[in-house]
C-alpha cells in the first residue's frame, strides 16, 4: 500500500500491526457495527500523478476568462509584491498551527503583534485582535459585540450604504440572535443623519449603528454628528471600512467609532474568486475584554526576554464555551501574515502614494466617462476609488461588450455601474475601456 | 532567538525614507486628494528597504514550528502532511486574477472546480450536498447550526432550541449553539468516554419536543468510536431532532465509516484537517456544511461568495493525488500509528481507557505522580527534544489530559524516535524531575509569563513605545 504520502511498508506495518494487538488493517475499526462499515468503493476519481493533477487545474483554468479589472464592491484589484507569496511559502508559517507553545511560535505571535500595530494604526483605534474571517464576519462580529455590550438592547441600524452582500451575513447572524435589524436610509447617496437621530429617538433598545466608509455607492461620507447621536443612546457606532483606504481617509476613530471593521483585501490579497481574505477588527480599549477572536500581547519568557503570546483568553470558547464572546476559534493568520508584510513594504508613504494613484485614475475614468456624454455620477458627492454612475442606454449590452473586449466593466447594480480604479490600471487601459464605453 | 539582531520589531527596524515598494507612474495628470477627505495624522507605518522586510520575516519564521519542521502530534488538530502541489495548484494565475462579481460564462473552471469537490466530498461522507460558504470549522459549526434551526423553522417547529452536546465535546460546540441563539442540553460521558445512553434517553424522554439536534464527533473527543451511534441516531430523529456530526474527527473515517451512514444529517469539514489543507498558523481554513437531501433549502448566507476558494482547490487536488485508490487507506494508517504509540508507552503514562482508540488517545499525565511532573511540564520538554507538544489539558475529562494524533504520514521511524524521547522524558520526571520542570531549554524563549501579558495588556507597538 506505500503511496508517497504513507510511508509504511510491510514490515512496518506487521510489526506495528502486532505491537498494536491486531492481525489486519480491519481488525482495529472491529468496534464499528458491521451496519454503518463502509465496503465501498469511493466513487471518486482515480489516483493521479503530479503530472496529472497539473493537466486538470491546468484544464479548469482554461475555462475561466482572465479580465482586466474594474470592479471592486469590497473586492479590489490592487498589485501583490513578489516578496509576498513568496515568504508566505515558508512552510514554518505555512505548517504551523495558532500558536498554542509560545516558545516555538514566536514567529507567528511576533508578527500578530506587529499585525494588530498596525490595523491600529490604519484605523486610529486603541486594540485590534488578531484577525478574523473576512470582513463580512468580522462586521456581523461587531454586531454581536454591540449586542452583548448593550444590556438587554437587541436593535442595530445599519446604513442602506453598508454593502447588500455584508448586509446579507447580517441579516442571517441577526435572524438567529433575534436581532433586529433597522435599515437606515440614505439621502443624495449619503447615510441620512436626521433620519438616524429620529430612529434613535423613537426606538427602543438600540445597541449599535453601523455605517459603511466609503459606502456602497463608492461616496466618502460625512459623519460628523453620528457617534454623539449614538452615544446619547448609549449605541456603539460601528465602522466598516477599506482597509488599504485609511492610510488617507479620515479614520474611524477620528469619526469617535467605538468598533472599526471591514477587509484587508485591499492590502494587496489576490481576489482569487472571494477568498482567503482577511477581517480586521479594531475598538476602544475600554471594549478589549468585549473583543471576540485571539488577541497577542506582549510579555517576558523566564529568562527575561521580550516575548509575545495569546493573552486575554477568559474571553474565548475554549474556556468559556456557551458563554465565550464568541464561537471563533481561528483567525486568518497567514492572511495577517500577507497584509503584515504588505505594509511593511509599502509603508507610512507607499501606502499613500498607492491611494493617490488609485484616486486618480479613478477620477480621471469617472471624467473621460462623463464626457462621452453617455455616463453620470448617480450623485453629486466626493468618492474615492470606485463611483457609481448611470448610463444613458443598454447597460446590460454595454457590461457585455465590456466582457467581449476583455474587461470587467465594474460591478451592475440598482440599474448603474459601480466603477473601482486601483493603482493597477494604467491610462491605456482606462482610455481602451472608455473607448469601448464611448461606442 | 538571536535577538540582538533578529529579535526587533518590524517597527524598530524603521529608518525615515527608505523604501520597500515600487509603483507605476501617475499619468493622470492632477488629481489630488481633498484635505477634508484625509486623516489628521499620518498612520505610523514602518518605512523599511526590501532586502530588510525579507530578512525580518525570513527570521520570524525560524522561530516557528511547523509541520514540515518536524513531528507534530497535536491531538484534534489533525497535522498531517501539506503536499507542495497543492500549494502550486492555488498559486494558479487562471484562479488568482478572478473577481468573484465576474459573471458565471466568465468563471466556468471555477465553478466547475466547486461542483467536483462537492461531488467528491458527497461521496466520502455519505451526504447529499455542500455549502462552500463557511471559512473555518467553528464558521462551519455555526452555519450547521443555522441550517437545523432554518430546518425547524420552516416547519413552524419553533420551540426546538436545545441542542445536546456530550460534555466531553469541543469548546466551539456550546459557543457555537450559543451565536445561533440555541441552547446547550450537556449528555453525560461513562468511564468509558462514550455517549451515556441511559442519560440521553432520559433527555429526550424529558425535552424531546424541545431538541433540535444532537451535536457529536465520532470517534468522540477521546479517539474512541461511538458505537451506540444508530441507535443515537434512531432516538434523537424519533423525537425530531436533527443529528450533527463535527467533522474535527473525520480524518480516521475515511476507508472506514461516513457519517450519512451514521445517521447524521449535517455536517462539516475542516478542510485544513482531513483534506491537507495547511493550517497557516491559524488560517485560513475551511469549513464546508454537507447535507442530507432536502436540507440544502436552508443554506444560510454565512459570507459574500465561495468561502475561502483557495483552499478549496487544494483540498481538490489533495483528493485528485491520492484517488479512489489511496483515499481508503488514510483513516487505518492514521489508527495503525495512534495505536502503536498508544501501546508503545501505555506503561509509563496512564491511559485511563484501555481500548483500541481511532486517529488519537488521551494520556491522563504521567504514570508516577509522585514526582510532582506535570502534563505541561512533559509538553515543554519535548520541545527540547525538536517535537511539537501534544494536545494538553483537553479533554477537560481528566485533570492531565495530554491529547495525541500522529497522522497517516509519519513513518515507524519517526515514531520510535518519538516513543523513545517520551519515555526519556518518564525517566528524567524519575531522575532529575528539576530539568523537565524547567523545559525548555534549547527553544528561542523559555516559559512565558502569561499573568503579566494578560495583567497589563500590550497589544500594539504604539502602547509599547507609551509604556517604555
Amino acid at each position: 500500500m506505500t503511496y508517497k504520502y504513507f510511508p509504511h511498508t510491510s514490515s512496518d506495518l506487521q510489526a506495528m500491526m502486532e505491537k498494536s494487538g491486531v492481525k489486519s488493517l480491519d481488525d482495529l475499526y472491529a468496534q464499528i457495527p458491521e451496519s454503518i462499515r463502509y465496503r465501498g468503493d469511493y466513487n471518486i476519481p482515480s489516483e493521479m500523478s503530479e503530472q496529472e493533477v497539473r493537466e486538470v487545474f491546468a484544464k479548469l483554468g482554461s475555462q475561466n476568462q482572465e479580465l482586466t479589472c474594474f470592479a471592486g464592491f469590497g473586492v479590489y484589484d490592487h498589485y501583490t509584491p513578489s516578496v509576498i507569496p513568496s515568504l508566505l511559502q515558508r512552510s514554518e508559517f505555512l505548517t504551523s498551527y495558532t500558536p498554542y507553545q509560545a516558545e516555538i511560535s514566536q514567529g507567528t505571535l511576533h508578527y500578530i503583534f506587529e499585525y494588530q500595530s498596525m490595523m491600529t494604526e490604519l484605523t486610529g483605534m486603541d486594540i485590534s485582535n488578531a484577525s478574523m474571517y473576512d470582513g463580512s464576519t468580522a462586521t456581523a462580529e461587531a454586531m454581536l459585540m454591540s449586542v452583548a455590550a448593550g444590556k438587554k438592547a437587541n436593535k442595530v441600524l445599519v446604513s442602506a450604504g453598508m454593502n447588500p452582500k455584508t448586509r446579507e451575513v447580517l441579516d442571517t447572524y441577526a435572524l438567529h440572535q433575534d436581532i433586529e435589524l433597522v435599515t437606515i436610509p440614505l439621502k443624495d447617496g449619503a447615510t441620512d443623519l436626521s433620519a438616524l437621530t429620529s430612529q434613535l429617538s423613537t426606538l427602543e433598545g438600540v445597541a449599535g449603528v453601523m455605517v459603511q466608509q466609503p459606502n456602497v455607492y463608492g461616496i466618502v461620507e460625512d459623519f460628523s454628528g453620528f457617534a454623539d447621536a449614538c452615544h446619547e443612546k448609549k449605541a456603539l457606532f460601528i465602522v466598516n471600512s477599506v482597509a488599504a483606504d485609511l492610510a488617507v481617509l479620515k479614520t474611524p476613530r477620528e469619526w469617535d467609532a467605538d468598533i472599526a471593521v471591514g477587509d484587508g483585501q485591499s492590502l494587496g490579497i489576490p481576489m482569487l474568486f472571494g477568498g482567503p481574505y482577511v477581517g480586521y477588527m479594531c475598538c476602544t480599549e475600554k471594549l478589549i475584554r468585549k473583543m471576540p477572536g485571539r488577541i497577542v500581547g506582549m510579555t517576558k519568557d523566564n529568562r527575561g526576554q521580550r516575548a509575545f503570546v495569546l493573552t486575554l483568553q477568559a474571553r474565548e470558547q475554549h474556556i468559556r464555551r456557551q458563554k465565550a464572546t464568541s464561537n471563533i476559534c481561528s483567525n486568518q493568520s497567514l492572511m495577517a501574515l500577507f497584509v503584515t508584510m504588505y505594509l511593511s513594504l509599502l509603508g507610512k508613504k507607499g501606502m499613500r502614494e498607492a491611494a493617490q494613484l488609485s484616486y486618480a485614475g479613478a477620477h480621471y475614468l469617472c471624467d473621460e466617462l462623463v464626457k462621452t456624454g453617455k455616463f453620470h455620477l448617480a450623485y453629486d458627492k466626493p468618492f474615492f476609488n470606485e463611483f457609481y454612475v448611470k448610463y444613458d442606454g443598454d447597460v446590460d449590452a454595454l457590461y457585455q461588450r465590456f466582457i467581449q473586449e476583455g474587461f470587467l466593466g465594474g460591478v451592475k447594480f440598482d440599474g448603474g455601474l459601480l466603477f473601482a480604479v486601483t493603482e493597477k490600471r494604467t491610462k491605456e487601459e482606462i482610455d481602451n475601456l472608455v473607448k469601448i464605453a464611448a461606442l | 532567538m538571536n535577538n540582538k539582531l533578529y529579535g526587533n520589531l518590524i517597527f524598530e527596524l524603521s529608518k525615515e525614507g527608505r523604501r520597500g515598494y515600487s509603483l507605476p507612474r501617475n499619468n493622470f495628470g492632477n488629481y489630488e486628494i481633498p484635505a477634508s477627505m484625509q486623516r489628521a495624522e499620518e498612520a505610523q507605518l514602518p518605512e523599511c528597504d526590501e532586502l530588510t522586510v525579507v530578512r525580518h520575516y525570513t527570521n520570524l519564521s525560524n522561530n516557528n514550528f511547523g509541520v514540515d519542521t518536524g513531528f507534530y502530534p497535536l491531538g484534534s488538530c489533525t497535522m498531517k502532511y501539506n503536499p507542495k502541489i497543492n500549494e502550486e495548484m492555488a498559486a494558479s494565475s487562471k484562479f488568482q486574477s478572478l473577481h468573484p462579481e465576474q459573471p458565471a460564462n466568465t468563471t466556468r473552471g471555477a465553478l466547475a472546480l466547486v461542483s467536483l469537490l462537492e461531488r467528491s466530498l458527497c461521496e466520502l461522507t455519505g451526504l447529499a450536498h455542500f455549502t462552500f460558504k463557511p471559512y473555518a470549522g467553528a464558521h462551519g459549526e455555526l452555519t450547521g447550526l443555522m441550517i437545523i434551526d432554518n430546518y425547524h423553522r420552516l416547519r413552524g417547529d419553533m420551540q426546538r432550541k436545545k441542542v445536546v452536546v456530550p460534555d466531553s465535546a469541543h469548546g466551539t460546540n456550546p459557543a457555537s449553539a450559543a451565536v445561533c441563539g440555541l441552547e446547550i442540553v450537556e449528555v453525560k460521558s461513562l468511564a468509558d468516554g462514550t455517549v451515556d445512553f441511559d442519560d440521553l434517553q432520559r433527555i429526550v424522554a424529558e425535552q424531546g419536543t424541545e431538541i433540535a439536534a444532537m451535536m457529536m464527533t465520532n470517534p468522540n473527543t477521546l479517539g474512541l468510536f461511538e458505537t451506540r451511534i444508530p441507535e443515537i441516531a434512531r432516538l434523537i430523529h424519533g423525537c425530531g431532532g436533527l443529528m450533527y456530526y463535527d467533522g474535527a474527527n473525520l480524518n480516521p473515517m475515511l476507508g472506514a465509516c461516513r457519517p450519512g451512514d451514521m445517521g447524521f444529517d449535517v455536517m462539516h469539514i475542516n478542510l485544513h484537517k482531513t483534506f491537507s489543507t495547511p493550517h497557516g498558523g491559524g488560517g485560513p481554513g475551511a469549513g464546508p456544511v454537507g447535507v442530507r437531501e432536502g436540507l440544502q433549502e436552508c443554506f444560510p448566507v454565512v459570507s459574500p461568495y465561495h468561502g475561502n476558494f483557495g483552499v478549496m482547490m487544494r483540498a481538490y487536488a489533495y483528493i485528485l493525488s491520492l484517488g479512489r485508490e489511496h483515499v481508503k487507506e488514510v483513516g487505518p494508517l492514521a489508527v495503525l500509528n495512534a495505536n502503536y504509540i498508544k501501546e508503545s508507552l501505555k506503561d509509563l503514562y496512564e491511559l485511563p481507557i484501555d481500548t483500541i482508540c481511532c486517529h488519537e488517545f488521551v494520556f491522563d499525565g504521567l504514570k508516577d505522580k509522585s514526582t510532582g511532573v506535570t502534563t505541561m511540564d512533559v509538553a515543554k520538554r519535548l520541545l527540547d527534544y525538536g517535537y511539537h507538544a501534544p494536545t494538553i489539558y483537553f479533554p477537560l475529562l481528566f485533570h492531565e489530559s495530554l491529547m495525541i494524533e500522529p497522522t497517516e504520514n509519519e513513518s515507524k521511524e519517526t515514531l520510535d524516535a518519538f516513543i523513545a524521547v517520551m519515555r526519556q522524558i518518564a525517566e528524567e520526571a524519575r531522575m532529575n524531575p528539576e530539568v523537565v520542570k524547567s523545559a525548555p531549554l534549547t527553544t528561542p524563549i523559555g516559559r512565558v509569563d502569561d499573568v503579566l501579558a494578560a495583567k497589563h495588556p500590550v497589544t500594539t507597538y504604539r502602547q509599547l513605545l507609551a509604556d517604555a
